[in-house]
């Protein structure tokens, strides 16, 4: 498997990390379920947590926010640890989980009570409440009445109450519709290009894919995959398709060039467009599609990582 | 729109500034009362003191009635529902998960401790004179006696109070509301039966809060009836509040 060929360290920094993961290293019931996981985001950047449904992305999260203790390692958040943060919310905007709301609480009514905690005038709420589109009729609602979609929207006007430079939200997308995803990705690049730093998790590429300038892909607890979008997506090598995959596979092999499957037919080639074809020409096959991979490699990566079988060795504990 | 659109923040001296004790226990006072559960609570808590009230006047003769019977009364509600509304103050935390939020927004934690006691002790002081003054009415209307010893006044708020705090405690020491609700009202009655036992009944006196609590609604409580109320006391709330502000403390939010 192809795992081993993406970049793991992180890039050299230049800006001050804004969050900063440093060997965090989690223990729940006996397992490990996060493990000496490092990386840093810096400020006017957007940085996409992609991993499965139970890699570890909101352990890790919650360890960075100082509700969980690590085991091992430590976290930064503007230069220190979270809880160190006089008034944390000021300066960082926090969104673990949407459906973490008193259902009995009106949804403006949510919103006051950590105005009120922060010390942030009840003036701001509506802005905010039209920033993140929810109708004053239903900021009078109780939350226990609103669908998913709903509570992203204002668990992230919550996130943005105190006008933070920061921005930690997990799964952030889970449950809007496609207009609302779109709008969501409009505001956290908005955010990022004002100079704002914002980390988000995520199970779907295209989603991550769509907003991150930075990716960090976390497998089975660990690191498998981090640098920026292109490089990654670049890294990727080339995406060739013919009508029989055996063929071609022949051709390749023949020719000295590394190819996995990928996710569609065809293989990912660790290689240029112009070495396979040359290498498709030599061994006869007509070529149905040839081209850049375009993260279709990436794509393969994840699918992999959901799959337990799939998971490369290194990743199992 | 964009973010920059927004309005900046009010007080920003306040944005690097922790969040004082006081604007914790304002913010733990609200929570009581703006949820569907807590507004009830306080309502009924309400409604059911005025009830009594109101039925001792119409159903009691002039002769019987005194403001130190009616105070005596009308606290028994508050003493028994305001528990519930301390417990749903910490436990609601938990089972409806801001506990997430409040914690992230306030990582201090015993400064969220602290502010849920204080706004427990306050709200139960206000529910104390609020069944005081329904009282004086009652009495007024009912054309009872005045009589009422000063020394019972501190009594009665420490017999109507102490509750209060005790279901803070027992709801941070437990976390599960319909838990910690049993718990608060069972516990102390199994242990009461407990101690029952002849070989040890001789702590009863001491630790059984119907017993240690008896005396609160007569003038001239004791040294010994205080101290037996002190110890009960540590028992009830000074053990479930140790072991829950531990929990709070030193555990993962999950």
């Amino acid at each position: 498997m192809g795992a081993r060929r993406w970049p793991r360290a992180p890039a050299a920094a230049t800006l001050p990390a804004m969050i900063e993961s440093r060997g965090l290293t989690k223990r729940l019931g006996g397992r490990t379920v996060v493990q000496d996981v490092s990386f840093r985001c810096e400020p006017g950047t957007v940085t996409g947590f992609l991993g499965p449904n139970g890699a570890g992305k909101t352990t890790t999260l919650r360890m960075l926010c100082g509700l969980l203790d690590a085991d091992a390692g430590d976290a930064a958040v503007l230069g220190g640890p979270y809880r160190a943060l006089p008034n944390p919310a000021r300066r960082v905007g926090i969104l673990l989980d949407a459906a973490a709301q008193h259902g009995g609480r009106r949804g403006r009514e949510a919103l006051a009570v950590s105005a009120q905690t922060i010390g942030v005038g009840e003036a701001r709420i509506d802005a905010l409440l039209d920033l993140v589109g929810l109708e004053r009729s239903a900021a009078r609602k109780r939350v226990r009445q609103y669908s998913l979609g709903m509570r992203q929207r204002l668990g992230l006007a919550h996130a943005l109450l105190g006008d933070p430079e920061v921005l930690i939200l997990d799964e952030p997308a889970n449950g809007l519709d496609p207009t609302g995803m779109r709008w969501m990705r409009e505001l956290l690049r908005d955010f990022a290009d004002r100079g704002g730093t914002v980390l988000l998790s995520s199970h779907l590429l295209a989603e991550v894919q769509a907003v991150a300038d930075q990716l960090v892909i976390i497998g089975g607890g660990r690191i498998v995959a981090q640098g920026s979008r292109d490089e990654l997506l670049a890294g990727a090598g080339t995406l060739v398709m013919a009508a029989d995959d055996t063929v071609l596979e022949g051709a390749l092999i023949a020719a000295g060039l590394g190819a996995v499957p990928a996710p569609d037919g065809g293989f990912i080639v660790d290689a240029t467009p112009e070495a396979v074809g040359h290498a498709a020409l030599d061994g006869g096959v007509a070529l149905t599609r040839l081209g850049p991979s375009d993260g279709a490699g990436l794509e393969q990566l994840f699918l992999d990582l959901t799959a337990p079988a799939g998971i490369p060795e290194e990743v199992l504990s | 729109m964009s973010v920059a659109a927004l309005p900046a923040p009010a007080s920003t001296a306040a944005a690097d500034r922790r969040p004082w004790l006081g604007r914790l226990t304002v913010v733990e006072l609200r929570k009581m009362t703006d949820t569907r559960a807590g507004f009830w609570l306080l309502l009924s808590t309400v409604l059911i003191t005025a009830a009594a009230v109101a039925i001792v006047v119409v159903v009691a003769d002039a002769p019987d009635l005194s403001l130190q019977d009616m105070v005596g009364l009308a606290v028994q509600p508050a003493s028994l529902l305001l528990p519930v509304i301390g417990i749903l103050l910490v436990c609601s935390e938990w089972s409806q998960r801001t506990a997430m939020i409040t914690f992230t927004l306030v990582p201090a934690r015993s400064r969220v401790m602290l502010a849920k006691l204080l706004a427990a002790l306050l709200l139960a002081i206000v529910a104390f004179q609020v069944a005081f003054a329904f009282a004086a009415v009652g009495t007024a209307l009912g054309g009872g006696s005045w009589r009422y010893s000063a020394g019972l006044v501190g009594q009665v708020a420490v017999y109507t109070i102490v509750p209060m705090l005790a279901g803070v405690a027992f709801g941070a020491a437990l976390r599960n509301p319909a838990g910690a609700i049993v718990g608060y009202f069972l516990i102390p009655i199994a242990f009461a039966a407990l101690v029952s036992i002849p070989a040890i009944d001789g702590i009863a006196p001491w630790v059984d809060q119907t017993r240690t609590t008896e005396p609160m609604l007569e003038p001239g409580m004791t040294a010994q009836e205080w101290a037996r109320f002190g110890t009960s006391v540590a028992l009830w709330l000074g053990v479930p509040l140790a072991i829950g502000w531990w929990r709070v403390v030193r555990g993962d939010v999950q």
